[in-house]
C-alpha cells in the first residue's frame, strides 16, 4: 500500500468513472424499486472492456451513490428507495413534513459521506483481520441477531408496543409465503402460482410506505410538504453545524454499519435500524426521535453507507459477498479474471488498493454531487403540483416494483399490501414492524433450522443455542433493548415525581 | 473433366453455404434476451456473463442478461412457454432443479415443458474442507462418519438440490450416515464451512477455485481430474461411481421454430468451442459440457432417471 495506488486511482478516466458512477447511482437509488443491486447488475457488461481496477471503481461508485440516493425518497416521500433507508423515514419524513426537507437531505449527505469514509477506511486498513467477523457468525448468531432486530420493534414503537409486535408477527407470516429458502417447501400460496415467488421485500416496502402516502396526498387538500414562504438561504451550513454537533453519533453509527456490513447475512437494513435504535437509546434530553430528529436521519445514513466498505471486506478477503451488490461485483471480477480471496490482498494487491482509493474518491465526490442533486430533488418534490406529483410517484412505484424481478405478480402484491397498510395505519399499526418481520423472518428461520440440525447431529442442542459467546452477547443486547424502554419510562416517571416533590 | 466437376461442385457448395450463411445471419437480427431465473451474482449469472462477450463478438448482437428470480427458479420456468418464441428470448435452466421441483409438487411447469437446446457446463460436486481440517483424505471423512454416524455435518446449498442429492448418493455408496445442513446458496454454505460451523461441505469445484489455499477438496465428481486441480482425486478413482453436479444450459419457449432452435444450439456450441472461453471457464473451476439439441433427449432422460432415484431413496418425493 503506497501512494502509487492512490496515483493509479487518480487517473482522469478513473475520476470520470467515479463521478459518473456516483451521479448515476444517486439518481437510480432515489427511485423506489431501482436498487443498488440492480444498478450494479445493469452496468456490469459495460465494465467488461475496462481495466479491472476501473471497472471496480465504477461499480463501487454506483453502489455508494445508490445507497445514498435511497435517502431522498425516504425523506421526501416516506418511501425507502432501498431497504437500507427504512429507518431514514422515521425522522426524515417528519422533518420534510414540517418544512425541513432540504435540511434533512443535506445532513443525510454529510452522514452518508462520513459513514462511507469510515467503511472505506476499515476496508483499507483492517480488512484481513475484520474478515474473521464474517466467519465467527454461524447459524445461531444469525438467529439471535434477527431476534435482536425484532426486539427493536419494542424500542421503535414507543407508546404502542403491542401493536408493534402484532405488526412484526404479521410481517413474519408474510415472510413465509412462497418457496421456503432452504427447505424448498411451498407455503401459504393457497394454490396460486402468483404467490410462489413469495413477497419481495422491496416491493412490500414500496407498497407499505408509499401507497399510504399517495392515498393521503389525494385525500387531503394541503400541500404534500410544508414550504417556507419567501426565499431561504441554502441550508448546507446549518446542516454541517448539526452534523458536527453529532459527531459521536456519526462515528458510532458508522462503526455499527461497518461491522454489520461485514456479516454476509445481515445487510444495510439491519445496520440502519441498529444504529438508529442506538442513537435513540442514547438520546440527549429534549431529542424527540420519530418526530423529526436530525440525529435519527444521520444515524441511519451513516450506518448504511458504512456497510458499503464493510461489505467489501468479506467480498475481497474471503471471496464471500457481504451484500447482494457485492455478489454481482464479485461475478464481474471473476469474468475479468480477478480472483478474490486472501491472495488478492497479499499478491495482486494493486487492484485492491487502487479500488479502495477509488472508493474514497467516489465517497468524497458524493458530497458536492449529493448536495446538488438533493437540493434539486427537494425543490422538484416541493414545487411540483399534487396533480402531477401523485400520478408521477404512482407510476414510479409500479415501474420500480415491476423492475425488481420483472414480475407483474409483485406489482399486484405491492398494491394489495399498500392498501392493507393504509387501512392498518388508520388503526395505529405502523409499517416498519411489518417490514422488519418480513426481512428478518427468513434469516431467523434459516438460522434456527441450521442450528437445530447441527446441534442435533452433535448431540448438544442447548450448547448450540445458548453456549456460544457471541450468541450470549447478542442475547444480552436483546434483553437490554426489550427492557430498556421500560426502565427509561419508569425513570422518567420517577424524575417527574421527585421534581414534583421538590416543588412542594 | 474431373477438375471441372470439382470446380463446379465447389461453386455449388459455396453458393449453398452462402445461402445457408445469409439465412442463418438473419438470426439474430436484434439483441437476444437471456433470462436468468435467479438473482444476480450466483453461479448461473456468472457463467452467463462469461458467454456474454463471446456472443457479441461472434454474432454481432448483444446478449442481454436479465433476472427473474423467485421460487428457486420456478417462477421463471413456469412462465417460459408464454414468452416470445422468435428465438430472441432464451432462459437459463438448471439441473437437477427442473427435474426435482415438478416431481416434488406443483410448481406451474413440468420437466417436459422446458425445451432445452444446449447444456454448456456443469459445476462438478466436490467435498470441500478447510485447509486445517483433520480430514486429509476422503477416507478420513468416511472413517469419522463410520465411527460417529450422523455426527459429520456437511453444509450444502438448499434442500433437494445438486448438493443434497450428492450427499444422499455418496452416503449410500460409501455406506455411511452424514448430516446435511442446507444453506441459502453456495456462498452461505462456503461461509459456514470456512467458519468451521460444519465439518465439511458438499460444494463444487468452483468453491475450490474461488477459495484457493483456504480449502482442500477431498474428491471431485468428474470422469477425469479437473485440469485446475491435478492433485485432487475423482470419486471414481477412489472407487465410488459418482460423476455429476449442477448442470446449466439454455432453453427456449416451446413454439420457437425448429431451425431457429438448431441455429441457437449451433451458436452456443460455437461459443463453447472457443479456446479462450474454455480456458476462462476452466480457470473458474467449471467443467465444460457440450450437449446440443441433437443429444438433449438422451441426456435429459439419463439425468432424470438418476435424480428421481436418489430423491426417492431419500424420501424427498411423495
Amino acid at each position: 500500500m503506497d501512494f502509487e495506488h492512490l496515483a493509479n486511482a487518480l487517473t482522469l478516466t478513473n475520476l470520470a468513472l467515479a463521478l459518473f458512477g456516483v451521479v448515476a447511482g444517486t439518481i437510480i437509488g432515489s427511485i423506489p424499486g431501482l436498487s443498488a443491486t440492480m444498478a450494479v447488475a445493469v452496468l456490469v457488461p459495460i465494465t467488461f472492456s475496462m481495466e479491472p481496477a476501473s471497472a471496480l471503481i465504477l461499480l463501487g461508485a454506483i453502489y455508494t451513490g445508490a445507497i445514498y440516493g435511497g435517502a431522498y425518497s425516504a425523506i421526501l416521500l416516506n418511501t425507502p428507495g432501498t431497504p437500507s433507508a427504512i429507518a431514514t423515514t422515521f425522522d426524515g419524513y417528519p422533518m420534510a413534513k414540517r418544512g425541513d426537507g432540504d435540511l434533512a437531505v443535506a445532513i443525510a449527505c454529510y452522514a452518508s459521506v462520513f459513514g462511507g469514509l469510515v467503511g472505506a477506511l476499515a476496508l483499507l486498513l483492517l480488512a484481513p483481520p475484520l474478515s474473521s467477523v464474517a466467519l465467527a457468525f454461524g447459524p445461531v448468531e444469525y438467529l439471535w441477531l434477527s431476534v435482536f432486530g425484532l426486539s427493536l420493534i419494542a424500542s421503535l414503537s414507543t407508546g404502542n408496543v403491542l401493536k408493534g409486535l402484532a405488526g412484526g408477527a404479521f410481517g413474519l407470516l408474510l415472510s413465509c409465503v412462497g418457496v421456503a429458502e432452504i427447505s424448498a417447501d411451498i407455503r401459504l400460496t393457497f394454490g396460486s402460482s402468483t404467490m410462489i415467488g413469495g413477497i419481495e421485500v422491496v416491493g412490500a416496502l414500496i407498497g407499505l410506505y408509499c401507497i399510504p402516502v399517495l392515498i393521503d396526498m389525494v385525500a387531503t387538500p394541503e400541500r404534500h410538504l410544508k414550504v417556507e414562504e419567501g426565499g431561504r438561504a441554502v441550508r448546507f451550513r446549518e446542516g454541517a453545524a448539526i452534523a458536527w454537533k453529532s459527531r459521536f453519533n456519526l462515528l458510532r453509527s458508522s462503526i455499527i454499519g461497518t461491522v454489520i456490513g461485514i456479516l454476509p447475512g445481515a445487510g444495510g437494513s439491519v445496520a440502519g435500524l441498529v444504529a438508529y435504535s442506538e442513537a435513540k437509546r442514547t438520546a440527549r434530553p429534549g431529542q424527540k426521535f420519530g418526530e423529526g430528529e436530525p440525529d435519527g436521519v444521520m444515524a441511519t445514513e451513516a450506518a448504511n453507507n458504512a456497510t458499503v466498505g464493510g461489505g467489501f471486506i468479506p467480498t475481497l478477503v474471503l471471496g464471500i459477498p457481504g451484500t447482494p451488490p457485492d455478489a454481482v461485483i464479485l461475478g464481474a471480477l471473476l469474468v475479468q479474471g480477478v480472483r478474490t480471496g486472501p491472495t488478492l490482498f497479499e499478491g495482486g494487491g494493486s487492484i485492491v488498493y487502487t479500488f479502495v482509493f477509488g472508493l474514497f474518491i467516489a465517497t468524497i465526490l458524493m458530497l458536492p454531487t449529493g448536495l446538488l442533486i438533493g437540493r434539486y430533488a427537494y425543490k422538484t418534490i416541493v414545487t411540483i403540483p399534487k396533480t402531477i406529483l401523485v400520478p408521477a410517484v404512482g407510476f414510479m412505484t409500479i415501474i420500480g416494483t415491476f423492475a425488481i424481478r420483472n414480475s407483474i405478480s409483485d406489482v399486484m402484491i405491492m398494491i394489495v399490501l399498500g392498501t392493507v397498510g393504509w387501512v392498518l395505519s388508520r388503526f395505529g399499526f405502523a409499517a416498519s414492524p411489518i417490514v422488519l418481520g418480513l426481512i428478518l423472518g427468513p434469516i431467523a428461520e434459516q438460522g434456527f433450522v441450521q442450528a437445530w440440525i447441527i446441534g442435533d447431529a452433535t448431540g448438544n442442542l442447548a450448547g448450540m443455542f445458548f453456549g456460544r459467546p457471541i450468541s450470549l452477547a447478542i442475547i444480552a443486547f436483546t434483553i437490554l433493548s426489550l427492557v430498556y424502554p421500560v426502565i427509561q419510562g419508569r425513570r422518567a416517571r420517577r424524575l417527574i415525581k421527585t421534581e414534583a416533590g421538590a416543588n412542594d | 473433366m474431373f477438375y471441372l466437376k470439382t470446380a463446379k461442385s465447389l461453386v455449388i457448395a459455396s453458393a449453398v453455404s452462402i445461402v445457408a450463411a445469409t439465412s442463418a445471419l438473419a438470426f439474430p437480427d436484434k439483441s437476444v434476451e437471456y433470462i436468468i431465473p435467479f438473482g444476480p451474482g450466483g453461479e448461473s449469472d456468472i457463467s452467463a456473463r462469461f458467454q456474454q462477450p463471446y456472443f457479441k463478438d461472434k454474432f454481432g448482437q448483444d446478449l442481454v442478461v436479465s433476472y427473474k428470480p423467485g421460487g428457486g427458479g420456478a417462477v421463471g420456468w413456469a412462465q417460459l412457454n408464454s414468452m416470445a418464441s422468435d428465438g430472441h428470448t432464451i432462459m437459463g435452466i438448471n439441473l437437477p432443479h427442473i427435474v426435482i421441483q415438478p416431481a416434488e409438487k406443483d410448481v406451474g411447469y413440468t420437466t417436459e415443458d422446458i425445451h432445452t437446446f444446449y447444456m454448456f457446463h456443469y459445476t462438478p460436486d466436490a467435498i470441500v474442507v478447510t485447509a486445517d481440517s483433520p480430514y486429509k483424505t476422503l477416507d478420513d471423512l468416511i472413517a469419522d462418519a463410520k465411527a460417529n454416524p450422523g455426527a459429520v455435518t456437511m453444509a450444502g446449498s438448499g434442500k433437494a438440490t445438486a448438493n443434497h442429492l450428492a450427499q444422499i448418493r455418496f452416503d449410500k455408496l460409501a455406506g455411511i450416515k452424514t448430516t446435511y445442513v442446507p444453506f441459502k446458496g453456495t456462498g452461505a454454505s462456503t461461509t459456514a464451512t470456512l467458519g468451521n460451523q460444519v465439518k465439511a461441505q458438499w460444494g463444487y469445484t468452483t468453491v475450490g477455485a474461488a477459495q484457493g489455499d483456504a480449502v482442500r477438496m477431498l474428491a471431485v465428481a468428474m470422469e477425469e481430474r479437473h485440469p485446475l486441480f491435478p492433485d485432487v482425486p475423482t470419486f471414481k478413482e477412489l472407487g465410488y461411481e459418482m460423476v455429476g453436479g449442477a448442470y446449466r444450459g439454455m432453453a427456449v419457449p416451446k413454439d420457437t421454430p425448429a431451425e431457429t432452435v438448431q441455429r441457437l444450439s449451433d451458436m452456443f456450441g460455437e461459443i463453447n468451442a472457443d479456446e479462450a472461453f474454455r480456458k476462462q471457464m476452466l480457470d473458474g473451476g467449471f467443467a465444460l459440457l457440450d450437449v446440443g439439441i441433437d443429444g438433449m433427449d438422451a441426456f435429459m432422460a439419463a439425468r432424470k432417471a438418476e435424480y428421481i432415484e436418489a430423491a426417492t431413496d431419500a424420501g424427498l418425493l411423495n
